[in-house]
């Protein structure tokens, strides 16, 4: 049998990734006292040693490997940087979390850094079957972050409804595959590509199969249907697991969908598009409706979760390429401002205080100024307020339908983004027309102060400059 | 003869597979678990998967499923709690299980896989070895997932061991060491006292 030899240095980020999660399991093995200390600052060199990798050979180091199982492209790229670059800020905020509760433990680091390798993997996919182990990577690294907080019986129950749910849409995903393979005989992304080309397929086991592929995709993301575990994950977890989860899984699987549908089955999009546009006007519509009537912030942010994810789809939907690098755009730009709003949450929260309820705000700028004007931002940005990032995300996956001519659609996610503006102004509403019940003690590290201030910052600048971001993002698809 | 076994190994396995989920009895729903094992073992060697078949039977059978029902026999599983809320969606997933199976049906049934659509593979011969062809792909071509699902093993050990181990401070083990290192004089004081106490301090002291 004819071997080629492989060339190793596509994957050297992966590499990377699994050689330090192996170093840090040892430390912190081996450290009892000092090694959740050391376990953090190790996770932090290898996250920016990974975007170093993944910049070195930017552009010039691109295609298949691994006998067409991996891949390094133009999107691969992006996405990964951002994975690595978020996930800095991630593990800085939890840190100041985990520290204040008891819970600072080499372990959440090992799975943090595992779940970014399979993050990776996943973002770099070329075959079903790496997709899926870099998914279940993943996944197992967040059941068990999330279940991390024994004592609490909120954050095991999110830890039930999490895995279990997770199981079951990781076995439609399975099921959807094993159909795929079926029918075209084979795994590999583009041998399906091409299978579907050719025209020849039953196209009813097609759509029998890709049925099972959305619904796995709308489960990761938590896409309406399918979106029942989201609240109450989000809002049982521990705020720096809930971070975790919320931000850069989220730009995996988006990877995921991209890789599925849009590279493997984009031949049969006007089998997927239908399917998509119900997903994603029903999350829009329920996210920002429901979310209206929370009361807890974590909640409320899950909701709008729910309605942002209806919006990536909206790019995905238009099946051009101005549509996914609109979709992209959004995706990143979620992950920075549920970055921002969750750093704000444990920014505020201490020791025997979550901060998770809305009315906790209450007067914050009279005595936070500063922070009241960054949660201001965020929520703007949220809400799709220009001059802000959000407002540009939105414009671009809007802008992509009403080129494929769904104005109706269109309309209504306007009319719904307006109804969802509501719940991001009350917040404001409340931190600048209440009065505090009182004084606020914020004691988070000036690391961290600092961090979020900068990532507000951020939301801010990638508003008023949104060129450099949305030309690299066109620059992927094209 | 060779489809008279298919559907007796098929019929069994969803059998087996449906007690699995509605037996009262734990320790029961694991022995299902290994009768579908070895039905759906069964199916492999009929497809000619014959390492494949033995390696679910040595590893689920012999090795999973017995540490299992250790564990099931050892958890003090309240029955009467699990029960709850059976009968009440029971109308709705019998409707559910009975609509997707009708679809299911209809898609995957000869019409789309018969076998003019399908044709049967070609047999191999006699000297063909499976496990060496398994055994080849597996360290060349799949290499790449094949180190991943090694890495999800290590992630599953770290995070069994995050979730259960905790370094409990009313545990009582034994330290050695200190125990050999232990003097009489430090367990034992002897206190030298007057066996009749003087009567004067008696008094002063009330």
């Amino acid at each position: 049998m004819m071997f080629e030899v492989v060339n190793m240095s596509f994957a050297l980020p992966e590499m990377f990734l699994l050689g330090m999660a192996c170093t840090i399991l040892l430390v912190v093995a081996f450290f009892k006292k000092t090694g959740a200390s050391l376990a953090y600052g190790l996770s932090q060199i290898t996250m920016v040693a990974s975007v170093v990798l993944v910049y070195r050979d930017m552009g010039g180091l691109e295609g298949l490997a691994f006998s067409d199982t991996y891949i390094r492209d133009a999107l691969s790229n992006v996405l990964k940087i951002a994975i690595f670059l978020i996930n800095i800020a991630v593990l800085m905020y939890s840190t100041s979390y985990l520290k204040a509760r008891e819970l600072f433990k080499g372990e959440y680091y090992v799975l943090a850094v595992f779940a970014t390798l399979g993050m990776s993997v996943m973002v770099s996919a070329h075959h079903f079957l790496t997709l899926y182990l870099g998914l279940e990577l993943m996944s197992l690294c967040l059941y068990a972050m999330v279940a991390m907080h024994r004592d609490s019986k909120v954050a095991t129950e999110a830890a039930m409804k999490y895995f279990i749910l997770g199981a079951l849409a990781s076995g439609m995903l399975l099921y959807g595959m094993s159909i795929i393979y079926g029918i075209t005989g084979s795994l590999s992304i583009s041998a399906v590509a091409a299978a579907i080309q050719t025209g020849s397929l039953d196209n009813t086991v097609l759509s029998f199969g890709l049925v099972f592929l959305v619904i796995g995709v709308g489960f990761k993301l938590g896409a309406v249907p399918f979106h029942m575990w989201l609240p109450d994950v989000y809002q049982g977890a521990p705020t720096a697991m809930t971070l975790f989860i919320a931000t850069t899984p989220k730009l995996a699987a988006f990877a995921m969908m991209i890789r599925l549908l849009v590279e493997g089955l984009g031949d049969v999009q006007q089998y997927w598009q239908d399917m998509l546009i119900m997903l994603s006007v029903l999350s829009v519509i329920l996210g920002n409706v429901v979310a209206i009537a929370q009361t807890n912030m974590k909640r409320m942010l899950a909701y709008s979760t729910i309605s942002h994810v209806g919006f990536i789809l909206l790019g995905i939907i238009s099946g051009t390429e101005a549509g996914y690098a609109g979709s992209l755009f959004y995706a990143l730009t979620y992950a920075v401002m549920t970055l921002a709003a969750f750093g704000m949450i444990i920014l505020m929260s201490r020791r025997g205080f979550e901060a998770e309820e809305i009315s906790d705000y209450k007067g914050l700028s009279q005595h936070h100024p500063w922070f009241a004007l960054m949660m201001l931002i965020v929520m703007f940005s949220m809400a799709g307020i220009p001059p802000l990032v959000g407002f540009y995300a939105k414009l671009a996956v809007i802008k992509s339908i009403v080129d494929i001519e769904l104005i109706s659609v269109a309309i209504l996610v306007v009319v719904m983004s307006v109804i969802g503006a509501f719940y991001y102004l009350r917040v404001i509403k409340v931190m600048y027309f209440d009065q505090a019940d009182d004084a606020y003690e914020i004691d988070a590290p000036t690391d961290m102060r600092i961090m979020v201030s900068a990532n507000a910052v951020a939301i801010l600048g990638l508003g008023i400059f949104p060129g450099t971001l949305m030309a690299l993002c066109a620059s992927v698809f094209s | 003869m060779e489809q008279i076994l298919f559907y007796c190994f098929a019929g069994v396995l969803i059998f087996a597979a449906t007690m699995v989920i509605t037996v009262r009895n734990p320790v029961r729903a694991a022995l299902f678990l290994v009768l579908a094992f070895f039905t759906s073992a069964g199916i492999w060697l009929l497809l000619e998967a014959e390492f494949l078949a033995l390696t679910l039977v040595l590893v689920y059978v012999g090795a999973v499923m017995v540490l299992f029902l250790f564990v099931v026999m050892m958890l003090d599983i309240n029955l009467s709690s699990l029960q709850e809320g059976f009968t009440r969606y029971l109308p709705l997933g019998i409707l559910v299980a009975a609509l997707i199976t009708i679809e299911m049906l209809a898609v995957l049934g000869a019409s789309h896989f018969g076998l003019d659509i399908v044709p049967s593979p070609v047999p191999q011969p006699d000297d063909y070895s499976n496990t060496k062809a398994i055994g080849l792909l597996l360290y060349t071509t799949y290499v790449y997932p094949f180190e991943i699902a090694s890495v999800i093993l290590t992630v599953a050990i770290v995070a069994a061991i995050t979730l259960t181990l905790r370094d409990n401070k009313s545990r009582k083990s034994q330290v050695v060491s200190e125990q050999i290192k232990v003097r009489a004089e430090d367990r034992v004081r002897v206190v030298k006292m007057d066996s009749v106490k003087p009567i004067n301090d008696q008094e002063s002291a009330s």
